[in-house]
Parts: structure tokens; C-alpha cells; sequence
């Protein structure tokens, strides 16, 4: 444990592109622009499929197969291909970025789906008599009612995201998972294998939390549970998420 | 991938399917072990916090906590605490199960109709009849919903463990490992398809279980 | 064969009230307030009024899914609180709006669920629970593997009066039973209970708000008022001609004078004789009959009595046989079981305002009146005849 906490005071760990706050820039900023480019490819067909039901069933379907796969395979997967594309970065960067990117997207979509669709078909064909355009619906009731299931959406692929991007250390990667791998591929450092497992723990543990207390806020108060207040990562274990399976 | 390597060498998989089957093997029981002791604390966590509601939310920030937790940490988090054996990869992989079946069966539970509760309660079931008779079959989809969540993430994160746990804990992650260690796209590639592949079919599998054991969910109106 | 009959207990409730909100503390509301009723062996007691008014409650507390903050409540003299919990309830049937039917077993298993608690044997529980299903109508062959979805919500509630009678409890409860069916099936399901409650004769505690299904279905009628109290205790009748207050009489409405008519039937009421002739019989004799009388038609018949339809006596000829050419057929037609209410529906609906009065067979038994109906009324007591010796009950001080 001391060990521990001299490896965290010293100043030689808080300095250069092998420090602390470099490493947590890097998983940082690589998760931020996985999530980004999954919320742009997610949203917009999450809404499309909520608001007007096509394609539903089919691109539930598949995304809830990629919800399936396991992280570490996708990372593999795209291996090869990032090693064609870029011999230089083919081996760090692209492969972990893709792969968060591709599992980041499945929760965002889903939950999207999920939300629009959870809000009453009543109100909406209420609105749509009042003179409401297809837009105006999607803008002023259904996106506003499902914001907080959507939120939980991103909670669920932040998530993915960061500890994808630890294991991303393993393909050679930057990020906090540097110091877990490292850590225990050089047995004579325990103090930094630890100090990695705080770290990430604390990230993901850390952004949830704020997550989840965005998510309550944006909540109307009629529709928060009394036993919610924070009730771990979002996104029920729902059947309803999957509409016929199989 | 060395200069020259062909990316899939089936020759190479043709004289190793022993030692993949072994592997799947061994994922099937990283899978299977931790789903099994997983459902069977959620169920006891779940009936108490559906008896004593107060304890739901403590239960699943705790468990929240533990889900939160990114896999390879996880892992690497035991090592020097219970060593190299399969305890060290069974502790994560059953805490992170709990979260999802702790849901899932507490949404079975609440989800149960409460004319149905009075109804039972009224035509003179003791507390225990009706648990067993009326509320435990009643959650049986969603307790599927949530095992296949379960089974799903679990067979996901037990190929993470063999970063940590090299041969200790084997399964389809160790194919992985090495093969990225002795830069052998056919292995790695291998282990990759064959968990996804295990994966899908196990998600698959569930929707038929949970149609197989709920005939009464089956669409209404056609004569049984 | 079990058998279905025979079995009723009496019902008591002796000074009970129920009080919410953690102490029995006088001046926190009560939501029964010392209610004292008794309920004789095989009738059927509706307990109506207003939501929040305790009704439902008072019913609950007979099977003790809710405890009496005080008071008794008797089953045939012994203390329902003295009773071993889940024995007292299985020998109750209970009937709820929502049905809770269980959802994952079939409606043969439904209907099994008492006697399975009772440890009946599986062959002994199948053929119950088919005898029950045929009773209330639902084919064993066509329903029993059925589940509850697959049914539509007038079935689900036969099954769920089916499951309550499976172990032919002395007592059964019913809260708001036919609550929640459109009201066409909700009446075919009340004219079918009533049936099925002459053979059985259970003792019948009938939660409803519905003052009609009040009326038409009990016997004796408890009307309830908010906080807990009865209004007014009595057989239909005597609410209709007789409010005891002026809650009762607004509750009861102002057409009580029609409601009245509801609770007697044709049966009730000394009909006319019908001025029949056989098909092929001499239309001469018929003719010099219709025109002596003051009602100059004659009821053309077949030869089992059965009617075929009206003659005006001018327009028969002097001789030959009568035929049913000649015959109108447009009369209404009426049963002795039919309500004087619908009766009378029916003979203001229809061009000749004579009605033609029935048997099973359909063979002619005389003929009913707007004017006779109105007579009845303004004689002011309808009551069915088993009403005359009912027991007396416990009306409660309307001026309390």
C-alpha cells in the first residue's frame, strides 16, 4: 500500500509523455472522440428508427448482435486491417479507436430507439393533431421526454469505452492501460500495476457518477423513482431492447 | 503480421483443432462457472431487496460500482491477492454479472401483476406458495433477459482475462494473446471469430430458451 | 360429481371498523366506521356507493387481506380473526375486477388453484375444473389449454368465477366482478351468474358503485357513504320506494320509480287471457268471437300453442279455415322471466303495444299491457315473493 502512494507522490510519474497526466489526456481524449463519433452515427439513426419505426426491427437486430461481441475481439479484428492502413499507427491508435468507436455505437443507438419509442404514442398523435410537423415532434417532444433514457445510452458506452481503451494497451496502445500492462508484464513494478487499477477505476467510477447525476437532473421530477438516485450504470436488462430476436 | 506471413495459415488450424477445442472448452467454463454463482447471489440479493425494497438501492450501487469497473483492472486487481488461479478470474467475472441479474430479476419480480398478488393472496397461498407457485415463474423472462445479458458480457470479458492470467485461466482470450505475442494473425484471428462467434450463438440461444419456457407469453389468440 | 349446491354460511359483521394511519386513535378518518350488517345463508348482499366510501375494504376484511381495527366479523357464528389465515381464505371465493387470472398457468389450472391447495387429487382437480368451466359456459374441450391472454375479457371473468367456486366455498366475494367488460357482455354475465346463483346458492358479498347492478343483482343492498358508514340497509325495494336519507335517494336517482320496475317480472303480475284459434280451425267462429270482445283481434296459434300472429277479427271471412297467411306476425314477444322494466321497453317500442307472454315450450300462456304495467306500478309494492319472509337484518340509523 505504501508503495502505492510513494509511486503516486513521485514527481518523476507526473512528468512526460509517460506520466500521469499525459497517459490520462490520451484515454481521455481517445474515449471523447470514439464517443463523438459514435454519437454521430448513433443518434441520428436511433432517432430516425424511433420517430418513424422503419428499419426498426432489422437495425435493432444487428445492433444488438454488435452489443454481443466481445471488445477484445473487435480490437484484434480490426488488427490487420489498421496494420494495412498505417504500418506507423496501424499498431496503437487506429485499431483501439475503431474499436471503441464500433462497440460505442450499438448502446447509443439502442437506447435512442428505446426512448423515442417509449414516449406515448398518444401524445404524439396528439401533437401531430395539433398542427405539429414530423420535425417539431421530434424536436419539441419526443427527443426532450427520451433525453434521459438516451443519457443512460451514453453512460452504458462510456463505459465500453474506457475499458476498451485499457485494454487497447495491449496492441500497444497509450492511455492508463499502460501502466496496468506494464505493470504486470515487469514484476518488479507492483506499485504501478496498482496504481493503474485506481486510476481507471476511478475514471470510469468518476464519469458515471457524473453521468448518472446529469441524467437525474435532466429527469423530470414526476418521472424520477424514489430508489433511483443512483442506481448503477443505466440501461435496463430490458427484453424490451430487443424486439423479436430470433 | 511478419513480412511474407499469409493472414489465415489453415493448415495451421487443421493440425490444432484439439488444442481449440480445448480453448473453447475452457471459455465455456469462464462462462458458464461465474453465470451459475452469479444468478444464484443475485437471486438471494434480489428476493431480499423485492422483501425489503429499502435495500435496492444500496444493493445495486454497490454492484454498480463493481460493473463500473473497466475489465482489465479488474483482473489485474486480484493477481497478487489469490495468485494465479481461476479464483482470480472468477471474482470479477461474477461481480459483474450481479449488476445486470440483480435487475433483471427485481424487474421480474415488480413486473408481476398486483391482482395477480391479491388474487393468489386472497384464494389462501402462504408467503412462500405464492413465491414459488406465482412470482418465481412470472419473472422467468426477464430472469432470461437478464442471464443472457449476463452470459453474453461474461464470455466478452473472460477473453480480457487471459491478458492478465496467461495460461492460468486459458479460454478463447489465450488464442488471442499469444498470437498478438508471437505476431500470429491466424491465432489471434481465431480466437476473435471464435468467441464472437460463441458469443452471438449464446444471445441466440436464450430468445429460443425464453420462448421454450414461457408458452404463455407466446403471441395471443392462437389456440394452445 | 362434487357437488355444486346446498352450501352457504351466514355472514356477520358485528360493530367492525377500520381505521388508517398507524394508531386507532379517535379523530383519525375511518374508512369503515362500526359497521353492523348481517347477511343471511345463500343471498347475495351488493355493498354499493361512492369510491373511498369503505366498501371494498369491508369486503376485504371478510377474507382478511385487511384486519378490523376492531369490531368481529362472524362466518356462520365463529370469529373470522380466530381462523388459521390461508384455511379462512381458501374456503372463500374471491372475485376481483382485474380477474388475477395467473398468466403463465392454463384456465384449467386456474380453476385448480384452490383445490391444489387443498391437496385434492390431480384427476379429482381436471374434473372439477371442467365441471366448473361448462357451468359458467366455457367449453372444456375449446378452453382448457387455453392461457388467460388468450381469452377475450368476458371469458377471462367466467374463469375467473369458475376458479372461485372450485372448492365450493360457503362464502363468496366479488369486488366489482363484471367491472370491467363492455356493458353488453357485462349484462349477459350478470343475467348468467344470477342463473347459476338459483342452483348454487352461495352466501354472495357483491362490491359494486354501479347503484343499477346494485339493484338488479342483490338481494339485500347496503349503500355505503363516504367515511365508512351505511346508509341504509334493505332489499332493493324498499331503497327504491323508501330512501332513507337524502344521500340514498340521490345515490339511488330519480328514475327510481322505473328502477323499481326492474325487480319484479311478467311472472309477477296477473296476465290476461289471450284470445287464441288454432291454424285451420272454422275462421267464422273466430271472427263472431273477436268482434263480441272489446279487443277485436284474435292470436292466430300452431297447434302446440305456439303463436304465429295477429288477426283482425273484421277482416275474417264468414267460413273456411284459418290460415297463417292471415296472420301478422308483429307483436312483441315476452318471457315470464322477463323484467317489467324490459317488458315495458319492449311494448312501447313496438306498433301493437299488446305483448305476447311465453312459456319455455314458447306455447302462449296470455298477454301483457303497458296498462297493467302501469297499474303495478302505482300499486306501489313490487317485491319478489321470496322477499316477504326475508330475515331481518341490521339496517343501520341513517340519522347516526
Amino acid at each position: 500500500m505504501d508503495s502505492v502512494v510513494n509511486w503516486f507522490l513521485d514527481p518523476l510519474n507526473w512528468q512526460g509523455s509517460a506520466g500521469i497526466p499525459n497517459r490520462l489526456f490520451e484515454h481521455v481524449s481517445l474515449s471523447g472522440a470514439a464517443l463523438l463519433v459514435a454519437a454521430l452515427i448513433g443518434l441520428p439513426i436511433g432517432l430516425f428508427i424511433g420517430h418513424t419505426g422503419r428499419f426498426a426491427t432489422a437495425v435493432i437486430n444487428i445492433a444488438n448482435i454488435g452489443r454481443a461481441i466481445p471488445s477484445y475481439a473487435v480490437l484484434v479484428i480490426i488488427l490487420p486491417v489498421s496494420l494495412q492502413i498505417s504500418p506507423e499507427y496501424g499498431l496503437n491508435v487506429i485499431p483501439t479507436f475503431l474499436a471503441m468507436t464500433l462497440l460505442a455505437i450499438p448502446p447509443i443507438l439502442v437506447t435512442t430507439y428505446a426512448g423515442i419509442r417509449e414516449v406515448d404514442r398518444d401524445l404524439v398523435e396528439a401533437a401531430r393533431g395539433m398542427g405539429l410537423r414530423e420535425p417539431q415532434i421530434l424536436g419539441r417532444l419526443e427527443i426532450p421526454l427520451a433525453t434521459p433514457v438516451i443519457v443512460g445510452g451514453f453512460r452504458t458506452a462510456t463505459l465500453q469505452v474506457i475499458a476498451t481503451a485499457t485494454i487497447g494497451a495491449v496492441v500497444g496502445g497509450g492511455g492508463l492501460g499502460r501502466f496496468i500492462v506494464d505493470g504486470f508484464s515487469n514484476p518488479s513494478l507492483p506499485a504501478q500495476l496498482y496504481a493503474g487499477v485506481i486510476l481507471v477505476a476511478g475514471l470510469a467510477i468518476g464519469l458515471d457518477i457524473v453521468l448518472a447525476l446529469i441524467q437525474r437532473r435532466i429527469t423530470p421530477r414526476a418521472l424520477r423513482g424514489p430508489l433511483d438516485r443512483w442506481a448503477g450504470p443505466a440501461e435496463q436488462a430490458s427484453p424490451a431492447d430487443s424486439p423479436g430476436m430470433g | 503480421m511478419l513480412p511474407g506471413q499469409q493472414l489465415i495459415d489453415f493448415s495451421w488450424i487443421g493440425d490444432h483443432l484439439g488444442q481449440i477445442a480445448e480453448r473453447i472448452g475452457q471459455h465455456l467454463e469462464l462462462t458458464i462457472l461465474p453465470v451459475a454463482i452469479g444468478f444464484l447471489i443475485a437471486l438471494v440479493l434480489s428476493i431480499w431487496a423485492v422483501r425489503q425494497p429499502i435495500v435496492y438501492g444500496p444493493i445495486t450501487a454497490v454492484t454498480g460500482v463493481l460493473y463500473t469497473i473497466p475489465s482489465l483492472a479488474a483482473f489485474a486487481v486480484l493477481i497478487p491477492i489469490t495468485g494465479l488461479s481461476l479464483v482470480s478470474a472468477l471474482i470479477p467475472l461474477v461481480s459483474y454479472t450481479l449488476l445486470i441479474l440483480v435487475r433483471s430479476i427485481v424487474a421480474g419480480f415488480r413486473g408481476v401483476a398486483p391482482e395477480v398478488l391479491e388474487a393468489a393472496e386472497g384464494m389462501g397461498y402462504t408467503r412462500t406458495q405464492r413465491l414459488i407457485r406465482v412470482e418465481f415463474p412470472l419473472a422467468v423472462p426477464m430472469m432470461i433477459a437478464g442471464l443472457r445479458l449476463a452470459t453474453v458480457t461474461a464470455i466478452g470479458l473472460a477473453t480480457v482475462a487471459s491478458i492478465i492470467g496467461g495460461d492460468t485461466f486459458g479460454g478463447l482470450g489465450q488464442l488471442i494473446t499469444e498470437g498478438l505475442q508471437t505476431f500470429f494473425p491466424t491465432k489471434y484471428l481465431l480466437g476473435a471469430a471464435l468467441s464472437v462467434v460463441l458469443a452471438v450463438s449464446a444471445d441466440v440461444l436464450f430468445v429460443q430458451i425464453e420462448r421454450w419456457i414461457t408458452p404463455w407469453a407466446r403471441a395471443p389468440g392462437s389456440a394452445g | 360429481m362434487e357437488s355444486s349446491a346446498g352450501r352457504a354460511a351466514t355472514v356477520e359483521f358485528d360493530q367492525v371498523s377500520k381505521r388508517y394511519g398507524g394508531s386507532a386513535k379517535a379523530g383519525t378518518p375511518a374508512a369503515v366506521n362500526d359497521l353492523s350488517l348481517s347477511i343471511p345463508a345463500g343471498r347475495i348482499c351488493v355493498l354499493v356507493g361512492p369510491s373511498g366510501c369503505g366498501k371494498t375494504t369491508s369486503l376485504k376484511m371478510v377474507n382478511r387481506l385487511i384486519e378490523p381495527t376492531s369490531g368481529r366479523i362472524l362466518l356462520d357464528g365463529v370469529d373470522a380473526a380466530g381462523r388459521e389465515l390461508t384455511e379462512l381464505r381458501r374456503g372463500i371465493g374471491y372475485v376481483i375486477q382485474q380477474t388475477g387470472l395467473f398468466p403463465h398457468q392454463t384456465v384449467v389450472e386456474n380453476v385448480g388453484t384452490v383445490p391444489r391447495l387443498l391437496g385434492w387429487s390431480g384427476a379429482r382437480i381436471r374434473e372439477r375444473s371442467e365441471e366448473l368451466l361448462g357451468l359458467v359456459g366455457l367449453d372444456p374441450a375449446k378452453y382448457s389449454r387455453r392461457f388467460p391472454s388468450q381469452l377475450s375479457g368476458g371469458e377471462r371473468q367466467r374463469v375467473g368465477v369458475a376458479r372461485a367456486l372450485a372448492a365450493d366455498p360457503p362464502i363468496m366475494l366479488m369486488d366489482e366482478p363484471f367491472g370491467a367488460v363492455d356493458p353488453i357482455v357485462r349484462e349477459r354475465l350478470q343475467d348468467e351468474f344470477l342463473r347459476l346463483q338459483e342452483e348454487l346458492a352461495k352466501t354472495i358479498l357483491f362490491v359494486t358503485h354501479d347503484i343499477d347492478e346494485a339493484i338488479k343483482m342483490g338481494d339485500l343492498v347496503a349503500v355505503f357513504e363516504i367515511g365508512g358508514k351505511v346508509a341504509q340497509f334493505g332489499t332493493p325495494a324498499e331503497l327504491l320506494a323508501s330512501p332513507a336519507s337524502d344521500f340514498v335517494a340521490r345515490f339511488v336517482g330519480t328514475d327510481r320509480g322505473l328502477k323499481r320496475l326492474a325487480l319484479s317480472r311478467v311472472a309477477d303480475l296477473t296476465l290476461h287471457a289471450a284470445p287464441t284459434a288454432v291454424v285451420g280451425s272454422d275462421a267464422g267462429e273466430a271472427r263472431r268471437r273477436g268482434l263480441a270482445a272489446s279487443f277485436q283481434f284474435v292470436l292466430l296459434t300452431d297447434p302446440a300453442n305456439r303463436p304465429l300472429g295477429w288477426i283482425d277479427a273484421a277482416t275474417l271471412p264468414e267460413s273456411g279455415p284459418l290460415t297463417e297467411a292471415l296472420a301478422n306476425p308483429t307483436s312483441p314477444f315476452v318471457n315470464k322471466r322477463t323484467t317489467l322494466k324490459d317488458a315495458l321497453s319492449l311494448l312501447l317500442d313496438s306498433d301493437v303495444q299488446v305483448g305476447i307472454v311465453t312459456d319455455r315450450t314458447g306455447a302462449v300462456q296470455g298477454l301483457v299491457t303497458v296498462d297493467m304495467i302501469a297499474e303495478r306500478m302505482r300499486e306501489g309494492h313490487i317485491a319478489p315473493a321470496y322477499l316477504v319472509d326475508a330475515p331481518p337484518g341490521a339496517p343501520a340509523d341513517p340519522a347516526e
